[in-house]
Protein backbone atom coordinates (compact mmCIF):
# COMPACT_ATOMS: atom_id res chain seq x y z
CA UNK A 1 0.00 0.00 0.00
CA UNK A 2 2.96 2.32 -0.58
CA UNK A 3 1.96 5.78 -1.71
CA UNK A 4 -1.11 5.99 0.51
CA UNK A 5 -0.91 8.54 3.31
CA UNK A 6 -0.34 6.89 6.68
CA UNK A 7 -2.98 8.91 8.49
CA UNK A 8 -5.67 7.33 6.36
CA UNK A 9 -5.06 4.01 8.00
CA UNK A 10 -6.17 5.53 11.28
CA UNK A 11 -9.85 5.78 12.08
CA UNK A 12 -9.30 9.46 12.62
CA UNK A 13 -11.89 10.93 10.30
CA UNK A 14 -14.75 12.23 12.40
CA UNK A 15 -17.77 13.03 10.29
CA UNK A 16 -20.06 15.68 11.70
CA UNK A 17 -23.84 15.18 11.73
CA UNK A 18 -26.10 16.16 8.84
CA UNK A 19 -27.58 19.65 9.15
CA UNK A 20 -31.05 20.33 7.76
CA UNK A 21 -33.27 23.34 7.35
CA UNK A 22 -36.75 23.38 5.92
CA UNK A 23 -39.55 25.81 5.29
CA UNK A 24 -42.99 25.53 3.74
CA UNK A 25 -44.69 27.94 1.41
CA UNK A 26 -47.96 27.15 -0.34
CA UNK A 27 -47.58 23.43 0.22
CA UNK A 28 -44.07 23.34 -1.20
CA UNK A 29 -41.29 22.50 1.22
CA UNK A 30 -37.80 23.77 0.51
CA UNK A 31 -35.19 21.65 2.22
CA UNK A 32 -31.56 22.69 2.57
CA UNK A 33 -29.11 19.99 3.56
CA UNK A 34 -25.47 20.12 4.57
CA UNK A 35 -23.84 16.69 4.62
CA UNK A 36 -20.35 16.93 6.15
CA UNK A 37 -18.08 14.50 4.29
CA UNK A 38 -14.49 14.66 2.92
CA UNK A 39 -15.58 13.75 -0.64
CA UNK A 40 -12.08 12.64 -1.64
CA UNK A 41 -11.80 11.89 -5.35
CA UNK A 42 -8.90 9.47 -5.01
CA UNK A 43 -6.79 11.74 -7.23
CA UNK A 44 -5.69 14.24 -4.60
CA UNK A 45 -2.11 14.19 -3.37
CA UNK A 46 -1.47 15.26 0.24
CA UNK A 47 1.34 17.50 1.51
CA UNK A 48 3.74 14.53 1.70
CA UNK A 49 3.10 13.53 -1.90
CA UNK A 50 0.93 10.53 -1.09
CA UNK A 51 -2.33 9.79 -2.86
CA UNK A 52 -5.40 10.24 -0.65
CA UNK A 53 -7.80 7.31 -1.16
CA UNK A 54 -11.22 7.91 -2.67
CA UNK A 55 -13.88 8.54 -0.02
CA UNK A 56 -17.16 10.01 -1.15
CA UNK A 57 -20.91 9.80 -0.75
CA UNK A 58 -22.44 7.52 -3.37
CA UNK A 59 -26.11 7.67 -2.52
CA UNK A 60 -28.46 10.11 -0.83
CA UNK A 61 -32.02 9.17 0.03
CA UNK A 62 -34.69 11.60 1.15
CA UNK A 63 -37.83 10.35 2.84
CA UNK A 64 -40.94 12.20 3.92
CA UNK A 65 -42.83 10.55 6.75
CA UNK A 66 -41.00 7.34 5.94
CA UNK A 67 -41.75 7.33 2.22
CA UNK A 68 -38.97 7.90 -0.31
CA UNK A 69 -39.48 11.14 -2.22
CA UNK A 70 -36.05 11.71 -3.77
CA UNK A 71 -32.95 9.63 -4.37
CA UNK A 72 -29.60 10.73 -5.72
CA UNK A 73 -26.46 8.94 -6.88
CA UNK A 74 -23.33 11.04 -6.58
CA UNK A 75 -19.78 10.79 -7.84
CA UNK A 76 -16.62 12.15 -6.21
CA UNK A 77 -16.99 15.47 -8.06
CA UNK A 78 -19.65 16.70 -5.68
CA UNK A 79 -17.85 19.26 -3.50
CA UNK A 80 -16.50 18.52 -0.03
CA UNK A 81 -19.14 18.81 2.71
CA UNK A 82 -21.96 18.61 0.13
CA UNK A 83 -24.67 21.20 0.30
CA UNK A 84 -27.81 20.61 -1.66
CA UNK A 85 -31.34 21.88 -1.62
CA UNK A 86 -34.53 20.64 -3.19
CA UNK A 87 -38.28 21.17 -3.11
CA UNK A 88 -41.12 18.82 -2.25
CA UNK A 89 -44.70 19.28 -3.41
CA UNK A 90 -47.72 18.39 -1.25
CA UNK A 91 -45.93 19.11 2.01
CA UNK A 92 -47.57 20.12 5.27
CA UNK A 93 -46.46 21.40 8.66
CA UNK A 94 -45.38 18.46 10.80
CA UNK A 95 -43.99 16.41 7.93
CA UNK A 96 -40.81 14.62 8.96
CA UNK A 97 -38.03 14.86 6.38
CA UNK A 98 -35.23 12.31 6.72
CA UNK A 99 -32.00 12.39 4.74
CA UNK A 100 -29.47 9.62 4.73
CA UNK A 101 -26.28 8.98 2.82
CA UNK A 102 -24.10 5.97 2.10
CA UNK A 103 -20.49 6.38 1.04
CA UNK A 104 -18.12 4.22 -0.99
CA UNK A 105 -16.70 2.67 2.18
CA UNK A 106 -20.14 1.55 3.29
CA UNK A 107 -20.53 4.15 6.03
CA UNK A 108 -23.87 5.86 6.49
CA UNK A 109 -25.40 8.81 8.30
CA UNK A 110 -28.96 9.98 8.80
CA UNK A 111 -30.52 13.26 9.84
CA UNK A 112 -34.07 14.50 10.09
CA UNK A 113 -36.16 17.61 10.54
CA UNK A 114 -39.82 18.25 11.22
CA UNK A 115 -41.28 20.96 9.02
CA UNK A 116 -42.67 23.85 11.04
CA UNK B 1 -10.71 -1.12 13.33
CA UNK B 2 -14.19 -2.05 14.49
CA UNK B 3 -15.78 -0.23 11.59
CA UNK B 4 -13.86 -2.27 9.02
CA UNK B 5 -14.94 -5.48 10.74
CA UNK B 6 -18.52 -4.27 10.68
CA UNK B 7 -18.32 -3.35 7.01
CA UNK B 8 -16.80 -6.70 6.23
CA UNK B 9 -19.53 -8.44 8.20
CA UNK B 10 -22.21 -6.50 6.36
CA UNK B 11 -20.59 -7.30 3.04
CA UNK B 12 -20.70 -10.98 3.94
CA UNK B 13 -24.36 -10.74 4.89
CA UNK B 14 -25.06 -8.92 1.65
CA UNK B 15 -23.28 -11.54 -0.39
CA UNK B 16 -25.41 -14.18 1.31
CA UNK B 17 -28.50 -12.20 0.40
CA UNK B 18 -29.45 -11.72 4.04
CA UNK B 19 -29.77 -7.95 3.91
CA UNK B 20 -32.11 -6.14 1.51
CA UNK B 21 -29.85 -3.10 1.19
CA UNK B 22 -29.27 -3.30 -2.53
CA UNK B 23 -32.66 -1.94 -3.57
CA UNK B 24 -31.17 0.25 -6.29
CA UNK B 25 -28.21 -0.65 -8.45
CA UNK B 26 -25.82 2.27 -8.78
CA UNK B 27 -25.00 3.29 -12.35
CA UNK B 28 -21.34 2.35 -11.76
CA UNK B 29 -20.20 2.36 -15.39
CA UNK B 30 -21.69 5.83 -15.93
CA UNK B 31 -19.73 7.18 -12.95
CA UNK B 32 -16.43 5.61 -14.02
CA UNK B 33 -16.78 6.68 -17.68
CA UNK B 34 -14.13 9.19 -18.76
CA UNK B 35 -15.94 10.76 -21.72
CA UNK B 36 -19.30 12.50 -21.65
CA UNK B 37 -20.47 10.41 -24.63
CA UNK B 38 -19.81 7.23 -22.64
CA UNK B 39 -21.79 8.63 -19.72
CA UNK B 40 -24.76 9.22 -22.03
CA UNK B 41 -24.55 5.71 -23.42
CA UNK B 42 -24.38 4.15 -19.95
CA UNK B 43 -27.30 6.21 -18.67
CA UNK B 44 -29.59 6.30 -21.67
CA UNK B 45 -28.46 3.55 -24.05
CA UNK B 46 -29.15 4.54 -27.64
CA UNK B 47 -31.95 6.99 -26.80
CA UNK B 48 -31.76 10.25 -28.75
CA UNK B 49 -30.71 13.24 -26.62
CA UNK B 50 -32.53 16.38 -27.72
CA UNK B 51 -31.45 19.93 -26.89
CA UNK B 52 -34.03 21.76 -24.79
CA UNK B 53 -34.48 25.37 -23.70
CA UNK B 54 -36.82 24.18 -20.96
CA UNK B 55 -33.91 23.06 -18.80
CA UNK B 56 -32.39 25.85 -16.77
CA UNK B 57 -28.87 25.80 -15.35
CA UNK B 58 -27.74 28.53 -13.00
CA UNK B 59 -23.99 28.63 -12.55
CA UNK B 60 -21.34 31.33 -12.31
CA UNK B 61 -19.80 32.39 -15.63
CA UNK B 62 -16.42 32.46 -13.94
CA UNK B 63 -15.69 30.23 -10.95
CA UNK B 64 -12.69 31.44 -9.00
CA UNK B 65 -12.49 28.23 -7.02
CA UNK B 66 -13.17 25.05 -9.00
CA UNK B 67 -13.49 23.08 -5.76
CA UNK B 68 -16.85 24.69 -5.01
CA UNK B 69 -19.00 25.68 -7.97
CA UNK B 70 -22.63 26.30 -6.98
CA UNK B 71 -25.20 25.20 -9.55
CA UNK B 72 -28.98 25.17 -9.65
CA UNK B 73 -30.78 22.99 -12.16
CA UNK B 74 -34.48 23.12 -12.89
CA UNK B 75 -36.80 22.19 -15.70
CA UNK B 76 -40.39 22.78 -16.71
CA UNK B 77 -40.46 19.66 -18.88
CA UNK B 78 -43.39 17.46 -17.88
CA UNK B 79 -43.09 14.06 -16.22
CA UNK B 80 -39.45 14.40 -15.25
CA UNK B 81 -38.00 11.13 -14.00
CA UNK B 82 -34.36 11.98 -13.44
CA UNK B 83 -31.85 14.79 -13.81
CA UNK B 84 -28.14 14.11 -14.32
CA UNK B 85 -25.29 16.60 -14.05
CA UNK B 86 -22.36 16.08 -16.43
CA UNK B 87 -19.15 18.17 -16.46
CA UNK B 88 -17.44 17.44 -19.78
CA UNK B 89 -13.84 18.18 -18.81
CA UNK B 90 -13.77 16.40 -15.43
CA UNK B 91 -11.84 13.10 -15.27
CA UNK B 92 -15.18 11.37 -14.61
CA UNK B 93 -17.76 13.68 -16.19
CA UNK B 94 -20.84 12.40 -14.32
CA UNK B 95 -21.33 14.29 -11.05
CA UNK B 96 -24.68 12.92 -10.05
CA UNK B 97 -28.15 11.78 -10.97
CA UNK B 98 -31.27 12.78 -9.06
CA UNK B 99 -34.18 10.36 -9.32
CA UNK B 100 -37.43 12.20 -8.78
CA UNK B 101 -40.85 11.12 -7.62
CA UNK B 102 -44.19 12.83 -8.20
CA UNK B 103 -43.63 14.78 -4.99
CA UNK B 104 -40.12 16.08 -5.69
CA UNK B 105 -39.94 19.24 -7.75
CA UNK B 106 -37.56 19.06 -10.76
CA UNK B 107 -35.28 21.63 -9.18
CA UNK B 108 -32.20 21.35 -6.99
CA UNK B 109 -29.05 23.17 -6.00
CA UNK B 110 -25.69 21.50 -5.53
CA UNK B 111 -22.02 22.40 -5.33
CA UNK B 112 -19.62 20.60 -7.63
CA UNK B 113 -15.88 20.38 -8.32
CA UNK B 114 -14.46 21.37 -11.68
CA UNK B 115 -10.92 20.45 -12.69
CA UNK B 116 -10.87 23.19 -15.31
CA UNK B 117 -13.13 25.28 -17.52
CA UNK B 118 -15.89 23.14 -18.95
CA UNK B 119 -19.44 22.88 -20.12
CA UNK B 120 -21.80 21.82 -17.34
CA UNK B 121 -24.73 19.85 -18.72
CA UNK B 122 -28.04 18.84 -17.27
CA UNK B 123 -29.67 15.79 -18.83
CA UNK B 124 -33.32 15.28 -18.08
CA UNK B 125 -35.09 12.01 -18.62
CA UNK B 126 -38.85 12.37 -18.93
CA UNK B 127 -41.57 9.91 -19.82
CA UNK B 128 -41.11 11.12 -23.44
CA UNK B 129 -37.34 11.03 -23.90
CA UNK B 130 -34.01 12.53 -22.92
CA UNK B 131 -33.30 16.26 -23.09
CA UNK B 132 -30.16 18.27 -22.50
CA UNK B 133 -28.97 21.78 -21.87
CA UNK B 134 -25.50 23.11 -21.16
CA UNK B 135 -23.69 26.12 -19.77
CA UNK B 136 -20.05 27.12 -20.05
CA UNK B 137 -18.19 27.81 -16.80
CA UNK B 138 -14.69 29.25 -16.72
CA UNK B 139 -12.53 28.03 -13.86
CA UNK B 140 -9.65 30.12 -12.55
CA UNK B 141 -8.22 27.57 -10.10
CA UNK B 142 -9.04 23.89 -10.66
CA UNK B 143 -10.73 21.97 -7.88
CA UNK B 144 -9.96 18.32 -8.30
CA UNK B 145 -6.98 18.38 -5.98
CA UNK B 146 -3.57 17.70 -7.38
Amino acid sequence: MAGVAAEYFLEAIVIKPIRLRGKIKNGIAEVKALLPHPMETGARVDSEGALVPAHYIEEVVCQRNGEMVLRAEWGASVSKDPYFSFKLHNSTVGDKITISWTDNLGDTATGDITLA
Amino acid sequence: MHRRALVKGLATLLSLGLLPLNLYARAVAAFTAEQAADVYRELFGSAAILPSDRIHIKAPEIAENGAVVPITVSTDLANTQSISVVIDENPNPLSGTFYLTEDSAPEFSLRVKMGRSSTIRALVRTADGVYMSGRQVKVTIGGCGG
